[in-house]
C-alpha cells in the first residue's frame, strides 16, 4: 500500500507542471480580455494570415514526413542486414546526428545554402549557376528533412530487428519471392514502427517556428511562428492560446489516424 | 520403402571458422520418418535449414529426386517447413496464414477454401479460421504452422524442434499426431530435435549426430540396442560405459573380470568401450553372480527401481522391479548377449561425450 | 551488385547527414571572418569563443541546468515508477497517460503552457523557471528509461528476499534496484542531453538576460552567423560524440541476443 506514496511527488508535480499549465491554455484560449467565454480566439485561425500558415505548414510537413519515410525506410533496412558484429556501431553513426543541437544542425543548412552559402560557391567554382533556394518553401522542406530524418529510422529499424527471421524464412518456403516477402510479410509487420516514425516525423515538423524562422528568412510563417509572435512580439496570450487549441486538435487527429493502423502499440521508441 | 529421394553429398558448412558440419553424406527415402537427433551445436538445424535452402554449404552437393538443388531459393523447393517457435505471421488470420502458400501459388478460392477446412480439420483446429496466432496456444500455434505447410503438399516436410516449446504432456499428445498425420499423408518427415524419446517413439529412422559428424544411423531398436560408440550409447537412455579390454573373440575384461560376450572380430587383447544398459543388469545371490557388490543408493521410479552397486571400483546403474535395499550384499551377472562392445574413437573430433543425456 | 547498390545507398544518406557538420568544422578552423576564402588554418574562433563572456556564461548555465534537471527527473521519475508500477491497472494507465502528455504534444505548447503557469503565480522568469521546465520535461524520458526495466524484474526475486529476512526497504536497494539500474542511468543521461538539447521550451520560461546555449545560438543566428559560432559546433558535436560511445560501450559488451 505505501509504495504508491513514492509516486507522490511526481503526482503533485505533474498536476502542477503538466496538468494546470495545459488547463491555462485553454482558459486563455477559450476566453476574452475581461476573462468571459468566446471562441474568436480559436476562430481566428480563419484570418487570412493563420490559414495561409496553417495550411503551409500541414503542407510541408506532410512533404517531409513522405520524404523521410521514402529515404529512411531502406536506410532502415539495410541496417538491419548488417552482420552483427558491425551493426551497433554502423546504427550509431546514422543516428548520431539527432544528438547535436538542433539549432546547431540548422544553422548548418543556413551556411550551406545562403546566397554566398558553401553550394553557390562550389557550383561557382565549377561554372554551374547557383542554387537560389534559401528563404523559399523548399528550404524549410529540407531542413525538416535533414533534422528529423532519424526519428523516422530509428523506431523503423527498432521493429525491423525485432522481426523473427523465421517468420521472414516461413514465407520464402510458403513459396514467397523476396518482392512478395517484403509487400506481405515485412511491410505489414513492420507498420507500428513506420506510424511512430510518422508521428515522430509530422509533429515537429508541423508545429516547428525554429526552421522556418532560420530558413525561410522570417518571410515565411508556419503556424508555429504565428504562435510564438502571439506570445513573445504581440502579446496578445488570448489569441495565441486559441490557436494552440487548433494545433493541439490537428495533433489529436494525426495521432488518431496513426494509431487506428498500430494494433498493438508496439512502435514505441524507448 | 523405396528410392532416394533426397542425397546429401559430402556437405560441409563452416560458420565464423568454426565447422559446424564436416563431409556429411546421408541419403533420405521417400516416406521415411527420419530424425537427426543430437545435443544443441551437433549441426542438426544446420543439415536441415541446407535442405530448406536457407544456408548453402561451403563445399557439398544436395541432390532432390537426382535433380542438383544445391542453390535453388528456398521459394522454388518441393518442401516445407515448421518451424522452431512455429513463426507464424502474425498479422494474420489463421486462414490467411495457411492461404499464403497456395495464393503465391495462384489457386482458385474454391480450392483454397476447400484447403483450409480440410488442413484445420487434419490438425483438430476446426471454426478457428478466423483467429489470430496472438490468441491461440502455443499446441494450438504449433497445429497450424503444420497446417500452413501441409496445405502446399509438399514431397517432404521439415520439422526443426517442433514440440520444443510444448510442455510433456501436450508433447506426448503431439507425437501420435504427428505419426498419424504422417500415415494420412504419406509424405517424407525429416525432423530435428534433441530428445531421444521423442525420436525413439516416432522415427523410422535415427541419425545420431554430434559436433557436425554422423555418430550413428538406424532404426531406434539398433540405435538403442546396439550403439556403435560411448557418445551414441550415452546420448540415448540410461547405461553403464565401461573401459574394458577385449581378450580374444567372445571374451572381454571387464575391470578385471573376464565376461562371456558374443561380439567377435575387434582383435585380442584391444581397449574397447563396453556398454551394459541397466535394465540388463541381472541381481542375484552374491555367490551366483559374476562379480560381487554393495547396494548404495536405491530410487523408486514408478515403474521400476534405480539402484546403485558398488562393485569392482565402478558405480553400476541397474534398473529392477525387485528391491534390495541399501546395503545388502549382491551379485551382478549379465547375459552374454546384453553385453555391447564399442570400438573406441579414433580421433578426438570424433569423440564427444556429453554429461548429461 | 545488391551489396554495392546498399553500399552507394549508406553511403549517399551518410553524406547527406555529415556534410553541414563537416562544412561547419572546416569552417572553425578557416582563419577569414568570410566563408568566401580560406585564409589559413587558424584557431581563432575557438580563442574568441571562449574569451565571449555571454557565450560562456550560457555555457554555464546550459551545464547546470542539464545537470540539476536530470538529477531530479532522474530521482522524482524512478520513485514514480515504483509507486505508478505498484497501482492497479486503471490508475496506472492515467498516470502513464499524463506521463506521455509532454511526450506527445507539440513543444511549443509545453513551453507556452509554463510560461503562462509562471505568469499566473507571478513567478519571475529566469534561471529557476527554466529549471522546472527542464525537470517537467525530463521526467517522462526517466519513467519511460525506467518502467520497462522494472516490469522485467521477477517480483520472486524481490519476495524471496524478504523471505531470507531483508526488510522492504532493503530488500529493494539489494535486489530490485541493481536490476532497474541500467534504466535509471539511461534515463539520467537521455534527460542531460535533453535538457543540452532544447531551445523551444526555454524560449517560452527564460527570463531576459538568462540564456543557455541553445537560446544564444538563436539570438547570434538571427543576427547573422559568427565564425565563434562554427567553433561551438564543433565542440559540440564532439562532447556528444563522446558521450554517446561512453553511453553506447556497456551494452556493446553484453550479448546481443542470447541464443534460446
Amino acid at each position: 500500500m505505501r509504495k504508491k506514496l513514492i509516486a507522490g511527488p511526481y503526482m503533485l508535480w505533474a498536476i502542477a507542471f503538466i496538468l494546470i499549465p495545459l488547463a491555462m491554455v485553454f482558459y486563455y484560449g477559450l476566453t476574452d480580455k475581461n476573462g468571459s467565454f468566446t471562441l474568436s480566439n480559436i476562430a481566428s485561425i480563419s484570418s487570412p494570415e493563420a490559414l495561409k500558415s496553417l495550411v503551409l505548414a500541414l503542407g510541408l510537413s506532410l512533404l517531409s514526413t513522405v520524404i523521410c519515410l521514402i529515404l529512411a525506410y531502406p536506410l532502415a533496412m539495410i541496417l538491419n542486414n548488417l552482420k552483427v558484429n558491425q551493426n551497433s556501431f554502423i546504427v550509431l553513426i546514422f543516428i548520431l546526428p539527432m544528438w547535436m543541437n538542433f539549432l546547431l544542425r540548422t544553422m548548418a543548412w543556413q551556411t550551406l545554402l545562403e546566397k554566398t552559402g558553401v553550394i553557390n560557391q562550389l557550383l561557382g567554382l565549377l561554372h554551374l549557376p547557383p542554387l537560389n533556394i534559401i528563404n523559399t518553401p523548399t528550404a524549410i522542406v529540407l531542413g525538416m528533412v535533414y533534422n528529423f530524418l532519424p526519428f523516422m529510422v530509428l523506431p523503423i529499424y527498432n521493429v525491423l530487428v525485432k522481426i523473427d527471421p523465421n517468420v521472414v524464412h516461413a514465407a520464402r518456403d510458403l513459396g514467397a519471392n523476396g518482392f512478395t516477402t517484403f509487400v506481405k510479410i515485412i511491410f505489414p509487420l513492420s507498420l507500428p514502427g513506420v506510424i511512430s516514425g510518422i508521428t515522430m516525423v509530422f509533429v515537429p515538423s508541423l508545429t516547428t517556428f525554429v526552421i522556418s524562422d532560420l530558413l525561410g528568412g522570417g518571410k515565411i510563417l508556419l503556424i508555429g511562428n504565428v504562435i510564438e509572435q502571439e506570445f513573445k512580439q504581440v502579446n496578445n496570450w488570448h489569441v495565441g492560446s486559441g490557436l494552440s487549441i487548433v494545433l493541439m486538435i490537428f495533433i489529436i487527429i494525426s495521432m488518431f489516424i496513426t494509431n487506428k493502423y498500430d494494433r498493438d502499440g508496439e512502435g514505441a521508441v524507448l | 520403402m523405396s528410392h532416394k529421394l533426397i542425397d546429401l553429398q559430402g556437405i560441409t558448412k563452416t560458420f565464423d571458422k568454426e565447422i559446424v558440419l564436416d563431409d556429411l553424406n546421408l541419403y533420405i527415402r521417400e516416406n521415411e520418418f527420419l530424425t537427426l537427433l543430437g545435443p544443441s551445436g551437433c549441426g542438426k538445424t544446420t543439415t536441415l535449414r541446407i535442405l530448406g535452402g536457407f544456408e548453402t554449404p561451403d563445399k557439398g552437393r544436395v541432390l532432390f529426386n537426382g535433380t542438383d538443388i544445391t542453390n535453388l531459393p528456398p521459394n522454388k523447393r518441393q518442401l516445407n517447413t515448421v518451424f522452431q517457435k512455429y513463426a507464424l505471421f502474425t498479422h494474420m488470420s489463421i486462414a490467411e496464414n495457411i492461404a499464403f502458400g497456395l495464393k503465391i501459388k495462384k489457386k482458385s478460392k474454391d480450392y483454397i477454401m476447400d484447403k483450409i477446412k480440410y488442413a484445420l480439420k487434419l490438425v483438430n483446429l476446426q471454426g478457428f479460421e478466423n483467429r489470430y496466432p496472438d490468441s491461440l496456444s502455443g499446441g494450438q500455434q504449433q497445429r497450424v504452422a503444420i497446417a500452413r505447410a501441409i496445405v502446399n503438399e509438399p514431397k517432404v516436410l521439415l520439422l526443426d524442434e517442433p514440440l520444443g516449446a510444448l510442455d510433456l504432456k501436450l508433447r506426448q499428445d503431439m507425437q501420435y499426431e504427428l505419426i498419424r498425420l504422417k500415415n494420412e499423408l504419406g509424405i517424407t518427415f525429416i525432423y530435428v530435435t534433441h530428445d531421444q524419446e521423442e525420436a525413439l517413439t516416432m522415427s523410422d529412422t535415427i541419425v545420431v549426430m554430434n559436433q557436425g559428424y554422423i555418430q550413428q544411423i538406424g532404426t531406434p531398436e539398433d540405435i538403442y540396442n546396439e550403439p556403435q560408440n560411448a557418445f551414441v550409447a550415452d546420448f540415448i537412455g540410461d547405461s553403464n560405459i565401461i573401459d574394458s579390454l577385449m581378450i580374444e573373440d567372445r571374451l572381454v575384461e571387464i575391470l578385471g573380470t573376464r565376461f562371456a560376450c558374443v561380439d567377435e572380430g575387434f582383435g585380442n587383447h584391444k581397449p574397447v568401450d563396453v556398454v551394459i544398459r541397466p535394465e540388463d543388469i541381472c541381481l542375484v545371490k552374491p555367490e551366483e553372480g559374476t562379480i560381487q557388490g554393495v547396494v548404495s543408493n536405491v530410487i523408486f521410479k514408478g515403474v521400476h527401481y534405480e539402484m546403485e552397486v558398488e562393485a569392482c571400483g565402478y558405480t553400476w546403474l541397474v534398473h529392477s522391479t525387485g528391491m534390495y535395499p541399501v546395503g545388502t550384499n549382491v551379485g551382478i551377472s549379465v547375459d552374454p548377449f546384453n553385453i555391447q562392445i564399442m570400438n573406441k574413437p579414433e580421433s578426438e573430433d570424433e569423440e564427444a561425450v556429453v554429461t548429461d543425456a | 551488385m545488391k551489396k554495392t547498390a546498399q553500399r552507394i545507398y549508406l553511403a549517399l544518406i551518410f553524406v547527406f547527414l555529415y556534410a553541414p557538420i563537416v562544412t561547419l568544422m572546416v569552417l572553425s578552423f578557416n582563419g577569414s571572418k568570410f566563408r568566401t576564402k580560406w585564409d589559413g588554418f587558424s584557431t581563432k574562433w575557438y580563442v574568441q569563443l571562449f574569451r565571449n563572456e555571454q557565450i560562456m556564461s550560457a555555457l554555464y548555465n546550459t551545464l547546470a541546468i542539464g545537470l540539476l534537471s536530470a538529477l531530479f527527473a532522474t530521482v522524482l521519475g524512478t520513485a514514480a515508477c515504483i509507486g505508478i508500477h505498484a497501482m492497479k491497472k486503471k490508475s496506472r494507465m492515467v498516470w502513464m497517460g499524463i506521463t506521455n502528455i509532454p511526450m506527445l504534444n507539440a513543444e511549443i505548447v509545453t513551453g507556452i503552457s509554463l510560461m503562462l503557469l509562471f505568469i499566473a503565480f507571478g513567478v519571475n522568469f529566469g534561471f529557476m523557471t527554466i529549471l522546472l521546465g527542464h525537470i517537467t520535461f525530463n521526467i517522462p524520458y526517466v519513467i519511460l528509461s525506467v518502467m520497462p526495466k522494472l516490469r522485467q524484474t521477477d517480483k520472486a526475486t524481490y519476495e524471496a528476499a524478504m523471505d531470507l529476512g531483508a526488510s522492504p526497504v532493503k530488500a529493494f536497494f539489494k535486489v530490485v534496484f541493481p536490476d532497474i539500474l541500467p534504466g535509471v542511468l539511461s534515463g539520467f543521461l537521455l534527460s542531460f542531453t535533453m535538457s543540452l538539447d532544447d531551445f523551444v521550451i526555454t524560449h517560452f520560461v527564460k527570463g531576459a538576460g538568462v540564456d543557455t546555449l541553445s537560446t544564444k545560438i538563436y539570438a547570434e543566428v538571427r543576427k547573422g552567423i559568427k565564425p565563434e559560432m562554427y567553433a561551438l559546433s564543433t565542440i559540440m558535436f564532439v562532447s556528444v560524440l563522446l558521450l554517446l560511445l561512453i553511453i553506447n560501450r556497456p551494452s556493446r559488451k553484453k550479448p546481443q541476443k542470447s541464443a534460446v
